[in-house]
C-alpha cells in the first residue's frame, strides 16, 4: 500500500515499485466478501506483501483452492494469477496437475480446515509425500463456516461450539502429519501475526518443494466465543512462539548481523536466508523427532505453539524426481511430443 | 445348452470323413498363475504364424494364482475373430473345473485331458486323447519347482500334432515369447517337442479339425487393445498422465510407460511427459484436469468404479472447461464378482456422469487399430471442445490379443484448440473466457504462465459469467448452459462419424458399437445365410450421435440396438435423441453373461424377436 506523502514544489513520485517494476496494486484482487474480521482476510493482505515484496511475476503464480471460505479468498487477492476453484478436498489434485504441465509456475493453494483434515485428507497426505514445489496454506478455524458453524477435525478436544455442543474428539494436527510425511517447510502461525506470517511466506516462496503453512485464522461469526480454543481471544492468551522468524531474500544483498548461538540461519534453495532466533533454547527445526514431540506437548499442554517447526531445503522435489524437460511440458512443440514414423515402423515391426 | 444329453454320435471315434479346416475354437481350462498364459499365447502365434485368421479371449478370475481360467483361441479362415460360442477342442488341465467343462461340450467336440482325471468316462459322444503330463515334463524338466510351468507347453506340442500346427511355428512362438530368456525358451521348446512326439506316438487323430497353412495374416500384427492405445496416446502428444491401478485398465499405463521410456525422453536425457500414479481415482482425475488446465494433453484409464469416483469432478471440468482424455476399459461392476469380465455397462453412466446436467463426448473403438486411432481424434477433440473426452473401450479389447493391420502413422496434426499466447492478447488487449465469439459455441482459454496482464481468468463451477468472474445471476447461469449446450451440438459435427454396412435392400438395421461388432458382423452373414435375413448395419463410434444415426433409423422398419449390457444404455441415449415417432423403431438385443458378444447369440435372439 502506497503511504508516500507528497512534498510541496516536487514532482509526485510514483507509488513504490518492487524488483521487476510492479507495484503493490499489480498484487490486489477483488473486494472480499467474507466477514469483516475475519482472520483469512488478514491472510490474503499477507500474500499480497509478500508477492509484491519477493517481486514474484504475478502471471507465473497459480492459486487452486478447494470449496469453503478459505477456498474463497484467491478472489481476494493477485488478480493477475490464474485461479482454480476445485471440488472440495481435492486441491492437491488440481495443483499437481498443474505443476506437471507447467514447472515453471508458483503454486500457492488455499485451503482449510474442513477442505483438509475431513474430506481431503487422503489427498492432503499424499500431496505432502510428494513434496511437490507448492504453499499449501489451511486456513485453520476449527469451524465449517459456508454449512454455519459444524465442527472440524481440527477442533481441539472439549472445545464448545456456539450452541454449547463439545467436541469430544482429538484434533488432527496438521503440521505434524506434514512432517512425518515429508514436507519440506512446516510451520503455524496466527493470523494476527503480521510479522510472523509475511515472514514466513517469503520463506516459502523461496522455498523448493512442499510448505504446509497451517495458520489459526479465527471465525468471527462461529467460532470466536468464550470456550472455543480457536477464538482471538485463546489463541492470544495460549499462543506460545518457537522462534522469532525473519527473511533476507536473495536479491538484497544484505549482511544481516546475527547471533550464530541464538538464531538458525537457514539457506534457502534460491539463496534467499531464514533466520529463526530461537525462543525456546534447544529448537531444532532441521530435527523431525524433536519437532513432533514439541507438537506432541503442546498439544497436552494447550498450547497454541506457532513458529518454522521443520525445514529441509535440500530434499528433490517431487518435479525433480519426475527428471523431466525444462521446459513446460503444457507447450512442448509436437516435434518433441510426437516421436517420427519410424518409430512406429519399429513399433510394429516388433507385433508382427 | 444341453450338457446331459446322451446322444450318440456316428462321428465321436470316427476318422478321415470329415475335415474340417482353419475353423475352430479350442478352449484351454487351466488356473491362473500357472503360467498358461505363456502357452496360449504361443499356441495362438503359431497358427497366426501360419497364416491362419485367429483370435484369442482370456476369460480370468480375480484371483493371483489358483483359481480357475480360460483361455479360448478362434482360428477362422473367414477371418471371424469375436468369440465362438460352442467349443470344438478342449484342452482339460484344471481338475476341479474338469467335469463340468466337459459336460458343457457339444457332442463330437474334442477333449485332452491329464491322464489321472479319466474324463473318458463321463460322455461316449465326444473324442477324447489322454496325455500324462507329469511323467513327460519330468523328463525333460529336472529342476521339480519348474515342472509346473513348463507343464502347460506340453500341451502346446500335443495340440500341434492333433491339429496339424507345424512344430517350426511352434518353436518361432516360442522363441518371441521368451525373447532373450534362452534358457528359459530352450526348455519350454523341449516341452512343446515331447508332447508332440507323444501324441505322435500315442495318439490317434480322430477328430475333425485341421489347421492349415494360409495366406491371411501376412504383414498383420497381434496386439491387445489397451496397448494400442498406449501406442495411440504416445503419437497423440500425451504429456501428462495420472493413473490409479485397477483391472481392466493398469495394463493401459503400464505398457504406456514402457513406450515412453523408450521413445519420448529428450535430447538432454530428460522425459518430455510425466506419469503419476496417483492414491486414488479422485486423484488422477484432479491431477488430469490441473493438467489440462494448465495447458498439457493429459490423461488417465480407469474402469466403471473409477468412473464413478471421478463423477464430482467430470462435472467440475465440464463447467469449468477444462480438456482432458478418459479411457475407460468398461468391465462388470462394482466391487467383488466380475470385476474380470467384459462388458459395455457404463454407456449411460459416462454419458451423463456428474451431478446437474453434464453431458460428455464419449469415443468407442471396437478394434485395437481404432484405439490406436481415437487417440488422436480424443486428445484433439478435448482441447478444441474444451472437455473431457471419454473413450470407451472394454476388456474384451484391451486385454485381449487381436490380430490386426499394422497402424498407419497419424494422419491427424497434433490440434491445441482455442488458446491465446501473449502475442495474440497484445493483439486483442483483453478477452472474456467463456464468451461465444465465434458461434460455435467454444470459448478461448488462455494458460496460466502466459506473460500478459490480462491472461489471468479464475476457474470456477457453475457460477460465473463470460469473464469468469463470479456471478449467481439467474440470466449469468442459463446464458453459459445454453452456451454449453451449443458447444456439445458443435461435437456432433466433429465426433467420428458411424461405420455403415449395407445388405441387400435391408428392412432390418442393426445398431451396435464397441466389441459387439464382431459378434454382428458375423451373425448377419448367418442371419443371411441360414436365414434369409438381410440387414444393414451402423457402428457408432462416437456420442453425441451424428446425423446419420437419425437417418439410418428413419431408413428402417426395426432396428435392433445390441449392446453388452442389461439396460439397454444406448439405446436408451438413442430415444433421448431421435424424434418420438422414430422410437418404437428401437428393439434391444442385450448381452450380459460377461463372455465377450458371441454371433449366434444375436443371431438366435433377432431371428426368435422376428418370428423365425
Amino acid at each position: 500500500m502506497s503511504t508516500t506523502t507528497v512534498e510541496p514544489g516536487t514532482s509526485a513520485p510514483g507509488p513504490k515499485t518492487n524488483r521487476i517494476g510492479l507495484t503493490v496494486i499489480d498484487y490486489k484482487g477483488s473486494k472480499t466478501t467474507l466477514c469483516a474480521g475475519c482472520g483469512h482476510n488478514a491472510i490474503s493482505e499477507r500474500i499480497i506483501e509478500a508477492m509484491f515484496e519477493m517481486g514474484v511475476e504475478p502471471e507465473f503464480v497459480i492459486k487452486p483452492s478447494g470449496i469453503g471460505c478459505s477456498s474463497k479468498t484467491p478472489a481476494y487477492f493477485l488478480s493477475r494469477s490464474h485461479s482454480f476453484n476445485a471440488v472440495h478436498g481435492r486441491m492437491p489434485s488440481v495443483a499437481t496437475g498443474a505443476m506437471l504441465a507447467n514447472r515453471k509456475l508458483i503454486c500457492i493453494g488455499v485451503s482449510g480446515d474442513g477442505d483438509t483434515a475431513s474430506i481431503g485428507i487422503g489427498q492432503f497426505v499424499h500431496l505432502m509425500r510428494r513434496n511437490l514445489p507448492i504453499i499449501y496454506i489451511i486456513e485453520d478455524n476449527g469451524v465449517y463456516g459456508l454449512t454455519k458453524g459444524q465442527f472440524s477435525a481440527t477442533a481441539d478436544l472439549g472445545s464448545k461450539l456456539k450452541t454449547g455442543v463439545l467436541n469430544d474428539l482429538p484434533p488432527i494436527d496438521t503440521c505434524a502429519l506434514a512432517i512425518q510425511l515429508g514436507a519440506t517447510f512446516v510451520g503455524r502461525s496466527f493470523s494476527g501475526d503480521k510479522k510472523q506470517i509475511s515472514a514466513m511466506l517469503k520463506a516459502a516462496i523461496a522455498h523448493k518443494g512442499t510448505v504446509m503453512l497451517d495458520v489459526v485464522s479465527p471465525c468471527v461469526t462461529f467460532n470466536d466465543h468464550e470456550g472455543s480454543t480457536k477464538s482471538y481471544k485463546y489463541v492470544k492468551e495460549h499462543e506460545e512462539i518457537l522462534q522469532d522468524v525473519s527473511f533476507v531474500p536473495h536479491f538484497e544483498n544484505l549482511d544481516v548481523e546475527y547471533d550464530p548461538g541464538s538464531t538458525i540461519a537457514v539457506t534457502m534453495h534460491d539463496g534467499s536466508r531464514l533466520h529463526l532466533r530461537k525462543l525456546e533454547e534447544d529448537y531444532d527445526p532441521t530435527d523431525k523427532i524433536h519437532a513432533l514431540t514439541r507438537l506432541t506437548e503442546a498439544h497436552d499442554k494447550g498450547e497454541v505453539l506457532t513458529g518454522v517447526f521443520y525445514v529441509n531445503p535440500q530434499a528433490p522435489s517431487f518435479i525433480d524426481l519426475l527428471n523431466v524437460v525444462d521446459q513446460p511440458l503444457a507447450t512442448l512443440p509436437e516435434s518433441m511430443t510426437r516421436p517420427p514414423k519410424e518409430v512406429l515402423d519399429a513399433c510394429m515391426e516388433e507385433l508382427r | 445348452m444341453a450338457t446331459t444329453d446322451f446322444v450318440p454320435q456316428q462321428s465321436a471315434g470316427g476318422t478321415g470323413q470329415k475335415r474340417i479346416v482353419n475353423d475352430m475354437s479350442i478352449q484351454v481350462a487351466t488356473v491362473n498363475g500357472s503360467g498358461s498364459q505363456s502357452s496360449n499365447t504361443v499356441l495362438l502365434r503359431s497358427i497366426f504364424q501360419m497364416g491362419v485368421p485367429v483370435s484369442g479371449k482370456n476369460m480370468f478370475p480375480s484371483n493371483i494364482a489358483g483359481l480357475p481360467t480360460w483361455y479360448t483361441i478362434r482360428a477362422n479362415k473367414n477371418g471371424y475373430i469375436g468369440r465362438k460360442k460352442e467349443i470344438d477342442f478342449l484342452v482339460a488341465m484344471n481338475p476341479e473345473t474338469a467335469t463340468e467343462d466337459v459336460m458343457a461340450l457339444a457332442a463330437g467336440a474334442s477333449v485332452l485331458y491329464d491322464e489321472p482325471l479319466q474324463l473318458h468316462k463321463l460322455r461316449n459322444d465326444l473324442i477324447f486323447y489322454s496325455v500324462p503330463y507329469d511323467k513327460i515334463v519330468a523328463q525333460v524338466c529336472p529342476e521339480a519347482k519348474l515342472r509346473k510351468l513348463v507343464k502347460n507347453m506340453v500341451y502346446v506340442g500335443v495340440v500341434a500334432n492333433l491339429l496339424t500346427i507345424e512344430m517350426a511355428e511352434v518353436e518361432k512362438a516360442i522363441r518371441k515369447q521368451f525373447a532373450k530368456k534362452v534358457k528359459a525358451a530352450n526348455l519350454n521348446l523341449a516341452a512343446a517337442q515331447a508332447g508332440f512326439e507323444y501324441a505322435k506316438t500315442n495318439l490317434q487323430k480322430r477328430g475333425a479339425f485341421y489347421i492349415e497353412r494360409m495366406d491371411k495374416t501376412a504383414g498383420k500384427i497381434i496386439i491387445d487393445g489397451n496397448s494400442a492405445a498406449a501406442l495411440g496416446c504416445m503419437f497423440a502428444g500425451c504429456t501428462v498422465v495420472t493413473w490409479y491401478p485397477i483391472t481392466p485398465s493398469s495394463s493401459l499405463v503400464e505398457t504406456m510407460i514402457e513406450y515412453m521410456k523408450e521413445y519420448r525422453i529428450g535430447p538432454d536425457g530428460k522425459a518430455t511427459f510425466a506419469i503419476v500414479q496417483a492414491e486414488d481415482e479422485l486423484a488422477a482425475i484432479g491431477m488430469v484436469i490441473g493438467a489440462g488446465w494448465a495447458g498439457a494433453r493429459s490423461m488417465t484409464a480407469t474402469a466403471g468404479p473409477g468412473i464413478s469416483l471421478m463423477s464430482e469432478f467430470a462435472g467440475l471440468a465440464y463447467y469449468v472447461e477444462v480438456p482432458g482424455v478418459i479411457w475407460n476399459i468398461q468391465r462388470v461392476g462394482p466391487s467383488t464378482g466380475l470385476p474380470t469380465r467384459t462388458s459395455q455397462g457404463d454407456i449411460l453412466s459416462t454419458a451423463f456422469l456428474s451431478h446437474g446436467d453434464t453431458k460428455h463426448i464419449m469415443l468407442i473403438p471396437c478394434s485395437v487399430q481404432e484405439c490406436f486411432n481415437m487417440a488422436t481424434e480424443a486428445f484433439n477433440l478435448a482441447e478444441q471442445f474444451q472437455t473431457l473426452v471419454f473413450v470407451m473401450s472394454d476388456l474384451d479389447l484391451g486385454m485381449n490379443n487381436w490380430m490386426s493391420d499394422p497402424f498407419q502413422y497419424p494422419t491427424l496434426p497434433i490440434k491445441r484448440g482455442k488458446v491465446l499466447s501473449k502475442e495474440d492478447l497484445d493483439r486483442v488487449g483483453s478477452f472474456a473466457r467463456y464468451k461465444d465469439v465465434d458461434g460455435d459455441g467454444i470459448g478461448y482459454r488462455t494458460l496460466p504462465g502466459t506473460s500478459h496482464p490480462a491472461a489471468a481468468y479464475f476457474a470456477r463451477g457453475s457460477g460465473h459469467n463470460e469473464r469468469a468472474l463470479y456471478s449467481e445471476r439467474a440470466d449469468d447461469y442459463e446464458n453459459n448452459m445454453e452456451r454449453l449446450n451449443r458447444k456439445f451440438e458443435t461435437a456432433r459435427s466433429f465426433v467420428p462419424r458411424p461405420e455403415i454396412t449395407k445388405g441387400n435392400n435391408a428392412k432390418i438395421g442393426i445398431i451396435g458399437y464397441g466389441t459387439s461388432h464382431w459378434g454382428i458382423t458375423e451373425g448377419r452373414d448367418q442371419l443371411r445365410e441360414e436365414y434369409k435375413i438381410e440387414t444393414d448395419y451402423l457402428r457408432l463410434r462416437a456420442y453425441p450421435f451424428t446425423r446419420e444415426v437419425h437417418e439410418f433409423i428413419e431408413q428402417h422398419e426395426r432396428v435392433y440396438v445390441v449392446e453388452q449390457n442389461r439396460d439397454a444404455q444406448m439405446l436408451s441415449l438413442l430415444k433421448l435423441d431421435v424424434k418420438p415417432e422414430l422410437i418404437g423403431r428401437l428393439r434391444s438385443i442385450s448381452h450380459i453373461t460377461g463372455l465377450p458378444l458371441d454371433a449366434r447369440s444375436i443371431t438366435d435372439e433377432l431371428t426368435s424377436m422376428e418370428g423365425k
